[in-house]
């Protein structure tokens, strides 16, 4: 059997075409539920040199469901970077401990630097604000779980489109099939020209609003992110904005019965706890997700899937 | 007679003409024996594309700033004395002066003119246009993809942000 995704890195969805991330969505598919001990005597090098107990966690929840061990740090006080060593020579370092690498950096384009420096596969954690790829594949798996299909849907962005990171990748690997794309933001947080360019050269088109109400009623995906207090240097505008985008059972009533809510989490007051019960919530399927993803991703690339 | 007075107008004029071109050349070349001549450099260039070809230091170099150009409006001007540049350093100048012409000159004369193109990856030279970076760090040699070269527009190996020309950083 051919195995195209074994010692690769997994680093940025721009690495990915349409093909490759169709047949990687189909692999996730067929590890749903299964817990062989595939890679039984395997090591996973956790470098989190920034905490993220969420996306450690299901890493590590992963590595061992399939039988292997972790070892790494969780920030990097405890690493050896406190003491000024380069992130190279810690790759080079951990590499004599372990057969794959997960990072997680402040530093954009980190990951890629990590994998230069070594020839064991390495995953991207989220480097700074460029790309949390295991987050995008999770999201696209969602999804597709719930909809159906990659194609033809009519997608929602909400909220903080400027800094969320998640919804930038997110977007460019929707663009990969045909969709129907509505932009909901704040006046000052729309998505940053430098990404919009992009897309125009794409030939990518979306609708922009302001407000949820706009959206149409046969919305397919609403894509939800936080909006964090310290981007708004006014507090007032803060609360304003906040609420602007609180969704509650009252605020999604108007949308057909195929909706489906998504969030990466954690989320803050935009998501009304009364809505966890809504059939449109999809939310934490999309955390639990994050294990199945993240399963076959260190099996494909260990070349043990 | 009519014929004969046309053809002695007719061979005025191009002697004429020879002339400017051969004053032309002068005025463009005649200073080099062997070497490069690098024309319509986009006005006030010059002093950095000498840096990105590390030229100076060493080799003799003519510079020309802000001479007049039908084409422009203004331009710059490079002549090296006995160095003939490679493809890939003439590549390098297209990253300044996207409609810059070369010519390759032995002996007095232009032997080839060459039209440079943007590379297609630059590694060293640019810095990233992204604080935030890993490349930041002096440790790391900064790497960058052409992803479209007229209006050049290159993109980060490591931080994959796009930018274009007028946001480009020599280190
Ligand atoms: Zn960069």
């Amino acid at each position: 059997m051919i195995q195209p995704f074994a010692g690769r890195d997994f680093i940025s969805m721009r690495d990915f075409d349409r093909g490759q991330v169709e047949d990687l969505l189909a692999r996730c598919r067929q590890f749903e539920g299964t817990s062989k001990p595939l890679l039984n005597g395997r090591v996973l090098g956790s470098l989190f040199f920034e905490p993220s107990t969420r996306t450690r966690l299901s890493f590590e929840s992963a590595m061992k469901r399939l039988g292997g061990q972790t070892l790494g740090f969780t920030d990097a006080a405890t690493s050896s970077t406190e003491k000024g060593e380069s992130l190279w020579d810690t790759i080079r370092v951990v590499e004599g401990y372990c057969d794959i690498i997960v990072i997680r950096h402040p530093a954009e384009g980190s990951a890629r630097l990590a994998a230069e420096a070594t020839t064991r596969p390495v995953i991207n954690g989220g480097d700074g604000s460029n790309q949390h790829p295991t987050q995008t594949l999770l999201d696209l798996y969602t999804i597709e779980k719930r909809a159906g299909r990659l194609h033809d849907l009519k997608i929602a962005f909400v909220g903080d489109l400027k800094y969320g990171r998640t919804v930038h990748s997110l977007i460019k690997s929707l663009c990969l099939f045909p969709n129907e794309f509505y932009m909901v933001y704040p006046p000052s947080l729309g998505l940053p020209s430098y990404f919009l360019e992009d897309l125009q050269e794409q030939g990518i088109q979306s609708t922009d609003f302001e407000n949820v109400e706009d959206l149409p009623e046969d919305l397919d995906i609403l894509y939800l992110t936080r909006i964090q207090r310290e981007r708004f240097p006014d507090p007032i505008e803060y609360e304003r904005v906040r609420n602007s985008y609180q969704l509650t059972p009252d605020s999604v009533k108007r949308f057909s019965d195929k909706l489906t809510i998504l969030h990466p989490l954690p989320r803050t007051t935009e998501l009304d706890p009364d809505l966890d019960s809504h059939p449109g919530t999809a939310y934490f399927d999309q955390a639990h997700n994050g294990v199945v993803v993240r399963k076959t991703l260190l099996a494909l690339l260990l070349g043990a899937g | 007679m009519a014929t004969a007075a046309m053809k002695e107008e007719e061979k005025a004029v191009t002697e004429e003409r020879d002339l400017e071109v051969k004053k032309g050349r002068k005025l463009q070349v005649s200073a080099l024996k062997s070497g490069t001549v690098i024309d319509h450099l986009t006005q006030g260039t010059a002093p950095r594309t000498l840096q990105l070809l590390d030229l100076d230091r060493g080799a003799t170099v003519l510079l020309g700033v802000n001479l007049p150009s039908g084409k422009q409006g203004f331009k710059d001007l490079i002549k090296i004395e006995g160095r003939e540049l490679t493809q890939e350093e003439i590549n390098k100048v297209a990253l300044l002066s996207p409609k810059a012409t070369l010519s390759i000159i032995r002996d007095y004369e232009v032997v080839r003119k060459i039209q440079p193109n943007a590379p297609d990856s630059v590694e060293g030279l640019i810095r990233c246009v992204n604080p935030s970076c890993v490349s930041q760090d002096p440790l790391v040699r900064t790497h960058f993809y052409t992803e479209r070269k007229d209006p050049l527009k290159l993109r980060c190996f490591y931080c994959e942000r796009s930018f274009d020309k007028d946001e480009i950083d020599f280190i």
